[in-house]
């Protein structure tokens, strides 16, 4: 399982950084998506994999991390894909404002001269 | 308490007098005045209890964890010094009542005198070297504003500039070294420091604390090589002069390493240093001053010079010569501010300073000219003043030897040599000014200033005086406690008369006078009409060495190094960040070691595998699609984000799964809206295939697969690595029922143990909702984006060629079917929220899930509807939703306050309902619905602003490429 999360978010990582440093702002803003995917799963990947449930207690239980996973990871990752929402608004709505003013979709705002 | 007044009273004054609206010089001056004479009366009142030898201490708790206290600390010294700050104070003050012209800003004047001599009394009575280094930028800000008081003048700004380049650099200088001295002792107190003189000079940062001490301490006293601020300092308000320039700010330097001698001195290497930096300046700042055509520049040169004879005397390290300093530092005080007085007054009076034009003043201002004349043979050195008493201990201490090298030997011979110099600008001073025929086409015709105007001085003549006569009835008990409470039991006895007999120093003083006189009477032809400054030297000083150092540093080089490493562009911006982040994580990873831990890795679910080997065949196709099939790499993109979502539902985190799954759907949307505003690119068009660009491209592909494969290694080293011990996770799970009151721990803590967290999290939330709405209500979308979309436009055609329907028909039709089921799902939809947000706290949901949600519930109504539709049918306020959702969040913490427990303290309130059973309606619920309502208005305003833009009419659409002025 391990070996397979991992390739997962080197591949998710690989993808997002090419895309990130490409001249079109689509191109970056599917990027930055893949990217996050990826941070998202490694934080969530810090409370390590295996055979536990999920953390929801039994009511008047007090839990251990013998039989549930780390809740930790799960609630900034929570946070961290709300948030990665709002920025992928933001940016859109920047990039469709700099599409508007320049003419142009490149990330400097202008074709690069040849 | 008291002590602490002496602090405190500058800056209330300061504060008071910024505030007096008019313009009036008389009310500043009493306010200022009356400060001058309370921190008077109130050292008076001290006076018994340090007389004594004693220390008075103050403490106020500023930061007991990090050891740091304000401590306010006055001994003897500290107290000499305080009067002298204060005493000057005072009478500049009366001064520059008459000096200003009602037509400067003279509350601004007032504000920054008080507040500097609050600064300096901080400096002053600091117990606590980091309060005391505070203080001392403090000086240091508050003469840059003093120097450039008419920042209208081109000189006064440049003198201000340098003065606050050299000085406060100094200062950060001095941090550093008291923060290494703080080390090595263990305390900031100043009196534990003291207690640890030994430890500290046999430490092997020693030497690193000691030379950076001085650079603070030697750039505030304007030594050589750092003495040219000083003279460029002159465009300042001969007031400022008098009291910055000569009394108290270039003091504090020599008030340092008096304070720190019994710390820092006693070692070769403070003689070395010290001294030889006190002896250059004293002997090139006295040459230099002689040259001086400017009057306040021949009096900053001489300033120069006699901190540079303190800063010897200090080097000296005996004993005897630290009495002598601390001794000159008041009696130059003395003589050297009302000197600056009286140029001040020849300047107001005549209209110029400048020594060739100025001659024969005595017969217009005689009272002026016997007072300046008395100040200046005191700074020569002429018996019966009290410069002549601190010179001839000075002398003597010369003549005493001290390591016996050569330079020890030379030492009375230079001395005596810049004693000549002095008595030669003394004279100069004197006889250019007072003496000579009447002077011809002043700027203005000379007279006596007004009567108060002199008072300052007559005070300040008549100390030098009677301190000259009868030194030991005046001075001496002050000297004495000053002295005893650096040197403790070892001060020394002396005796303070004007006749010692026939003995060494007096002869030096007599070569001195009279070299000087004969050496002025020779030279003084060429003297009056050469250019300023002295030869040779004057050529160095026309290169202006500063300005070019400092614009080769913050121009030249920066520009150099922008141009080089610097750029306007995003992507090297980007690699550079990429490359910077890898190469951060590569140093640790590779010294540490990033293989395998001891984990043996756990069986595959071949689902997993499944999902993962779809999911990494869809990244890797977005980022191969995104340039010309947006649609495609978006849908690809959607394709990794779902075995993302599974990824999450498999490995038992239910919350994330539900968050992501609805975050992935409502991104989609937002994307796809804004497909619409985005350029075609076709594949036909060639791009750039250049070698360049595939050796660019081979780079980034390079630099992608490194970073992905290193975070592929790192993530499985880390996930085969046991839980390190100690977390927080154990007590969240542990306590997320007992004190949460909730079953599912992530939301236990995103609305409890981390609540305040949360609330920060949605409040960015909306503000970047505001933003997005903000920015799309100026939105111009570009000329070829106007016209509808292609496809809309072959149906209109269509619509158009058959009379049965009309235009839209075909765009009502689309998709009847499903668009009937998607406007029945709302209620479904909705409840689903409603749902989710209930059992929250308890079993998977919550309120961002729940708030995407209901916002995915509204978004599937204008998909089926179309925004006019809904919007005839259905107001959804957004902004409302936010606001209220900000509101109950904050309030839900609120309500802990009322029932005296801390901010967003969660306080349980179960309420049994009718069917519904018994719900958790506490603060908790409150807050996780503030929640909600943030999430939900937010993701509505930002969707339905940008779907709201195809129905807008654009008036004035920005053509391409756009102007800065459409801006707006």
């Amino acid at each position: 399982m391990e070996i397979i999360l991992a390739i997962a978010i080197g591949v998710l990582a690989g993808s997002g950084i090419w895309l990130v440093m490409r001249p079109r702002t689509y191109q970056v803003i599917i990027g930055l998506s893949l990217l996050s995917y990826a941070v998202n799963l490694f934080i969530f990947s810090t409370g390590r994999l295996g055979p536990r449930a999920a953390p929801v207690v039994r009511a008047g239980e007090a839990g251990d991390l013998l039989r549930y996973v780390d809740p930790v990871p799960q609630a900034l990752v929570l946070t961290a894909i709300v948030i990665g929402f709002a920025v992928t608004a933001l940016f859109l709505v920047v990039l469709l404002a700099s599409r508007g003013l320049t003419g142009t979709d490149h990330v400097d705002g202008q074709e690069p001269e040849a | 308490m008291l002590l602490v007044l002496i602090i405190a009273l500058p800056f209330a004054g300061s504060a008071l007098a910024a505030l007096v609206r008019s313009n009036n010089r008389n009310t500043e001056a009493w306010l200022a005045g009356s400060i001058a004479v309370a921190e008077i009366v109130l050292l008076s009142v001290l006076r018994p209890a340090v007389m004594g030898g004693g220390v008075l201490r103050a403490e106020l708790a500023w930061l007991p964890s990090a050891g740091l206290d304000f401590v306010v600390r006055l001994d003897g010294f500290a107290w000499l010094f305080a009067m002298l700050v204060a005493g000057i104070g005072l009478l500049v003050v009366v001064y520059a009542r008459y000096y200003m012209s009602p037509a400067d800003p003279i509350p601004r004047f007032f504000s920054f005198f008080l507040a500097f001599m609050g600064a300096m009394l901080g400096i002053v009575v600091s117990g606590n070297l980091i309060q005391l280094v505070f203080f001392w930028e403090l000086t240091s800000l508050l003469s840059f504003l003093l120097i450039g008081f008419w920042h209208q003048r081109a000189d006064a700004r440049e003198g201000a500039r340098v003065a606050l380049t050299v000085t406060a650099a100094g200062g950060l200088c001095l941090f550093a070294g008291i923060l290494l001295i703080g080390h090595i002792a263990g305390s900031y107190d100043l009196d534990q420091v003291l207690a640890s003189g030994s430890v500290i000079r046999s430490s092997p940062l020693y030497l690193p604390a000691l030379v950076l001490v001085l650079l603070g301490a030697l750039t505030k006293s304007a030594q050589f090589p750092f003495h040219f601020w000083l003279p460029r300092a002159m465009a300042a308000p001969t007031p400022v002069s008098a009291y910055l320039h000569s009394a108290t700010m270039v003091k504090a330097g020599v008030f340092l390493l008096v304070r720190l001698w019994p710390v820092l001195a006693g070692t070769d290497y403070w003689l070395w240093f010290v001294g030889t930096t006190g002896l250059i300046t004293f002997v090139f700042g006295a040459y230099y001053a002689m040259f001086q055509q400017d009057l306040k520049g021949l009096l900053a040169y001489s300033t120069v010079s006699h901190l540079g004879l303190i800063t010897l005397l200090l080097g000296l390290d005996s004993p005897l010569a630290l009495l002598a300093a601390i001794f000159h530092i008041v009696n130059h005080a003395t003589f050297k501010a009302s000197l600056f007085m009286a140029a001040g007054i020849i300047d107001h009076e005549t209209g110029t300073r400048d020594l060739r034009r100025l001659s024969g003043l005595y017969r217009f201002m005689p009272i002026t000219a016997t007072l300046a004349m008395v100040a200046a043979a005191a700074m020569a050195g002429v018996p019966l003043l009290n410069g002549f008493l601190s010179k001839e201990m000075f002398f003597a201490e010369t003549i005493a030897t001290h390591d016996g090298s050569f330079v020890d030997a030379a030492l009375p011979y230079v001395a005596t040599l810049a004693g000549i110099f002095g008595v030669v600008y003394s004279l100069r001073f004197i006889l250019g000014v007072f003496f000579g025929p009447a002077p011809r086409d002043l700027p203005r015709p000379p007279h006596e200033p007004p009567r108060w105007m002199r008072f300052p001085i007559e005070a300040l003549v008549l100390i030098c005086v009677v301190v000259g006569v009868i030194p030991a009835m005046t001075i001496k008990p002050f000297l004495t406690t000053a002295a005893r409470s650096i040197l403790g039991e070892a001060t020394p006895s002396y005796s303070l008369g004007i006749w010692h007999g026939f003995t060494l120093p007096l002869l030096m003083s007599v070569v001195a006078i009279a070299g000087g006189v004969a050496f002025y009477f020779l030279g003084r032809r060429r003297l009056a009409v050469a250019p300023d400054g002295p030869p040779v030297i004057r050529l160095l000083a026309k290169q202006r060495i500063f300005e070019r150092a400092i614009v080769m540093l913050s121009w030249r080089w920066a520009k150099t190094l922008e141009e080089a490493f610097g750029t306007n562009r995003l992507q090297p911006q980007m690699r550079l960040l990429i490359c910077t982040a890898f190469l951060a994580a590569f140093f640790p990873v590779y010294v540490q070691g990033a293989w395998p831990g001891s984990l043996g890795p756990s069986s595959i679910d071949p689902a997993f595998a499944l999902v993962w080997a779809g999911g990494v065949v869809c990244a890797i196709g977005a980022a191969y699609q995104a340039k010309y099939h947006r649609l495609a790499a978006l849908i690809l993109m959607g394709g990794a984000g779902l075995a993302t979502c599974i990824t999450f539902v498999l490995l038992a985190a239910p919350d994330l799964a539900l968050t992501q799954l609805v975050v992935e759907a409502v991104t989609t949307v937002l994307i796809v809206l804004g497909l619409r505003w985005l350029p075609k690119r076709l594949e036909a068009i060639p791009g750039d295939f250049s070698n360049a660009a595939r050796l660019r491209r081979m780079r980034d592909l390079v630099i992608a697969v490194a970073a992905g494969g290193g975070l592929a290694l790192l993530a499985y080293a880390m996930m085969t690595r046991p839980y390190p011990a100690g977390g927080i996770a154990g007590y969240f799970l542990q306590h997320a029922y007992a004190e949460g009151g909730g079953t599912n721990v992530v939301n236990v803590i995103l609305v409890d143990f981390r609540g305040f967290d949360t609330l920060g999290e949605i409040t960015v939330l909306g503000i970047v909702a505001l933003s997005v709405f903000a920015l799309l209500r100026r939105f111009r979308p570009a000329s070829d984006n106007l016209e509808g979309p292609e496809q809309q436009h072959f149906q209109d055609i269509y619509d158009r060629a058959h009379p049965d329907r009309h235009e839209g028909s075909t765009l009502t039709d689309y998709l009847a079917v499903p668009a009937v089921l998607m406007k029945l799902l709302f209620p479904i939809i909705g409840i689903a929220g409603i749902y989710l947000f209930l059992r929250g706290h308890d079993q998977p949901g919550g309120g961002f899930v729940a708030g995407l949600t209901m916002a995915v519930a509204i978004l599937v109504q204008y998909m089926a509807g179309g925004a006019r539709w809904v919007e005839a049918r259905l107001r959804v306020h957004p902004l409302r939703w936010m606001g209220f959702g900000l509101l109950f969040a904050v309030s839900a913490g609120v309500i802990a306050l009322f029932s005296g427990q801390s901010f967003l303290t969660a306080l349980p309130a179960n309420v049994t309902l009718p069917w519904l059973g018994t719900l958790p309606l506490g603060t908790v619920l409150l807050f996780d619905f503030g929640v909600l309502a943030l999430v939900l208005g937010a993701t509505v305003l930002m969707l339905i602003a940008l779907a709201h833009q195809s129905l807008r009419r654009i008036k004035n659409p920005a053509k391409a490429p756009a102007h800065e002025t459409e801006v707006a």
